[in-house]
């Protein structure tokens, strides 16, 4: 498994998983959420996109995740150009090469952790049985292979998000996009959550993390900082020295 | 595969449809059971209608196929020209035994005297009972059968012995056989009570008296005034083309030749015709059932908005999401349909208990209205599933 893993990595690295080039969205009533924003992230990268409240990360999140359109610029997400793309495609899209992870985990309660992970791949085509597999081996891999018929509430925060992660990773996307994914942890969970999505990166995954906390966006290689719609800053993180934020 | 560059949604196979569909029934039972309750009070209702008259009339028919359809009764008829009575010929139920396919004959013949309970009631007080002479296999041919003590046999039938329809004993106070009832001047025992017999119900308020002793001690003519005949089923048309000619010759016009389960079948007709009234209040029932499953769609939407995003993001379709909630909506009216085809099959199972009646809910009506069910399910389903469909995955995840 590692090996294979470790051959999508390479192949990820050859091209652009995300590029936007003058990204606008404008919202009705003339609020512009985001404006002109130029952005390529590459296979393997794992980053973070930071900014306060308001500063149009949320916005940035749901045209990379193709759940928005924006109102001008071009986006490509794994090298499908979204404008010509209908809302069925861009389904089929979201199916194969995105994952999202939620602040709030978005967990189907009353379900297992594995019928949960499993309920991730179920547009994505695959057989019943194929998902129930997958689903087994990606708890494995986020460190809950003990936890498989656990229901959500028997779970605590930070192994719901462990879940959540395990759900969106299940179908080997070429983005995993991680929403204020410690938002709702206490600093342990949370710190433990950044280490397996740390790990995922080192096997090859790409992983974008939209965060107000720049601690976190500090301990991540890439850091996007964005302020009312636009990008102020783009840095690279020593993340080996123990100094935090250390631009290039 | 993975390679892949046409972006084409995986399509959902019928058990993972059923998958999602069911998912938001099975977090919510009570409100499953509420709103499935008002379909299946509709579709109670309209079963237990049909299965009520339908258990009705076949209990009917089965009376009628114990009694048969084979027995016809010739009686005397007015004559065309005199308007005056004319007699059955004292020969006529020899006659017509032997006509073919005639297997076995009954008569009665009319005596013209009360029955009363003592000689201390007046004469004019008969209480509507008809005295009547009876010979042959009359008991056999109209398959009655003695409630208590014995039919008539030779030797009662010269005797002053009488047997009684049951309504005219419960008319006259005679419970037991033994007692005695004043006919034309003196007493008679009392030896059998009848039991009801539908195919001739004038029997049951008759007194019937032995041939020879009607003739001897009450001064009766020998004329029959009814002949009861049973023939073979195959036999019974050709039977009754036959019988006026054969009873009496010489003016066969004036026999009358009637068949007493004609009357039965037309009541077992009226009978399966039940009320247009109960079945409409069963449908209006049905629709408050459907808005209620429409209500009930609608606020699943609305509180499941974070669901459909989720559910977006993880790649479902618009049409996937619709199917998801019209599925819903099918399971949720068609759970209230079977509960309600169940309910309505055990109200006719009670109804048909209480009634000594046989259970019957027909086929058509459990299909019809498990299929009105599933009709009334989609279309409560399709807006609430149109709408959800149309909400912004964005929205969708935000919303509070």
């Amino acid at each position: 498994m590692t090996t294979t893993t470790a051959i999508t990595a390479e192949n990820r690295h050859a091209r652009a998983v995300v590029e936007l080039a003058g990204v606008t969205k404008e919202y009705p009533g003339g609020v512009q959420a985001l404006r002109g924003v130029d952005l390529t992230v590459l296979g393997g990268e794992l980053l973070a996109i930071v900014g306060p409240s308001g500063s149009g990360k949320s916005t940035l999140l749901h045209i990379v995740g193709t759940l928005d359109r924006p109102s001008a610029g071009a986006v490509a997400i794994a090298g499908h150009d979204i404008a010509t793309l209908s809302d069925r495609a861009l389904s089929a899209l979201r199916s194969r090469h995105v994952g999202f992870v939620f602040q709030s985990f978005h967990l189907v309660p009353g379900i297992s952790a594995r019928a949960n992970v499993a309920e991730g791949l179920l547009y994505s085509g695959l057989s019943r049985a194929e998902r129930g597999r997958r689903a087994e081996r990606a708890l494995e891999r986020v460190g809950l292979g003990d936890r498989m018929e656990h229901r959500p509430h028997e779970l605590s925060g930070g192994q719901k998000q462990r879940v959540a992660i395990a759900r969106a990773v299940a179908g080997e996307p070429d983005l995993l996009l991680a929403d204020e994914p410690t938002g709702a942890l206490d600093s342990a969970s949370g710190r433990s959550v950044m280490e397996l999505l740390h790990e995922l990166n080192a096997d090859g995954a790409t992983i974008a993390v939209i965060t107000h906390d720049h601690e976190i966006a500090a301990s991540l290689p890439r850091q996007v900082r964005i302020r009312d719609g636009e990008i102020v800053a783009d840095v690279w993180n020593d993340v080996r020295s123990t100094a935090g934020v250390a631009q290039r | 595969m993975r390679a892949s560059r046409r972006l084409t949604p995986a399509r959902l196979g019928p058990r993972d449809v059923l998958h999602v569909g069911s998912a938001g029934l099975r977090s919510r039972p009570m409100r499953v059971f509420l709103s499935a309750l008002g379909i299946a009070i509709g579709i109670a209702t309209m079963i237990a209608v049909v299965g009520v008259s339908s258990s009705s009339q076949a209990k009917l028919l089965r009376e009628l196929d114990e009694l048969g359809t084979n027995m016809l009764v010739a009686t005397e008829g007015q004559s065309m020209f005199s308007g005056q009575d004319t007699k059955l010929p004292k020969e006529a139920p020899g006659m017509i035994s032997r006509i073919e396919g005639v297997e076995s004959v009954g008569t009665t013949g009319d005596v013209a005297q009360s029955v009363r309970r003592s000689e201390n009631i007046p004469k004019e007080e008969t209480g509507g009972i008809g005295l009547k002479a009876a010979k042959d296999d009359l008991l056999e041919v109209l398959r009655a059968r003695m409630q208590k003590g014995t039919w008539l046999n030779g030797a009662t039938g010269r005797y002053p012995s009488v047997v009684l329809g049951n309504v005219s004993a419960e008319r006259l106070g005679i419970t037991e056989p033994g007692q005695q009832v004043f006919i034309g001047g003196r007493y008679f025992t009392v030896i059998g009570i009848l039991d009801p017999v539908p195919l001739a119900p004038e029997i049951e308020r008759s007194a019937l008296i032995g041939w020879e002793a009607a003739e001897q001690l009450l001064g009766f003519d020998g004329h029959p005034t009814a002949i009861y005949e049973r023939s073979a089923d195959d036999r019974v048309a050709a039977v009754r083309g036959l019988i006026a000619p054969t009873a009496n010759p010489q003016s066969p016009s004036t026999v009358s030749v009637t068949d007493p389960s004609a009357a039965l079948q037309a009541k077992a007709a009226t009978e399966g015709a039940f009320s247009t009234l109960l079945l409409g209040l069963g449908g209006i029932a049905l629709l408050v059932g459907g808005v209620g499953v429409a209500n009930t769609m609608i606020i699943s939407v609305l509180e499941r908005r974070h669901e459909i995003g989720l559910r977006r993001s993880l790649g479902a379709t618009k049409g996937q999401v619709r199917i998801q909630f019209v599925t819903e909506s099918l399971l949720l009216s068609g759970l209230g349909g079977l509960a309600g085809i169940a309910l309505g099959a055990a109200a006719t199972a009670a109804y048909a208990h209480a009634g000594d009646l046989p259970w019957v809910v027909p086929l058509w009506a459990v299909t019809g209205g498990f299929a009105s069910t599933l009709a009334i399910g989609t279309l409560a389903g399709l807006y609430p599933a149109v709408r959800a469909a149309r909400l912004s995955p964005t929205l969708a995840l935000q919303a509070g």
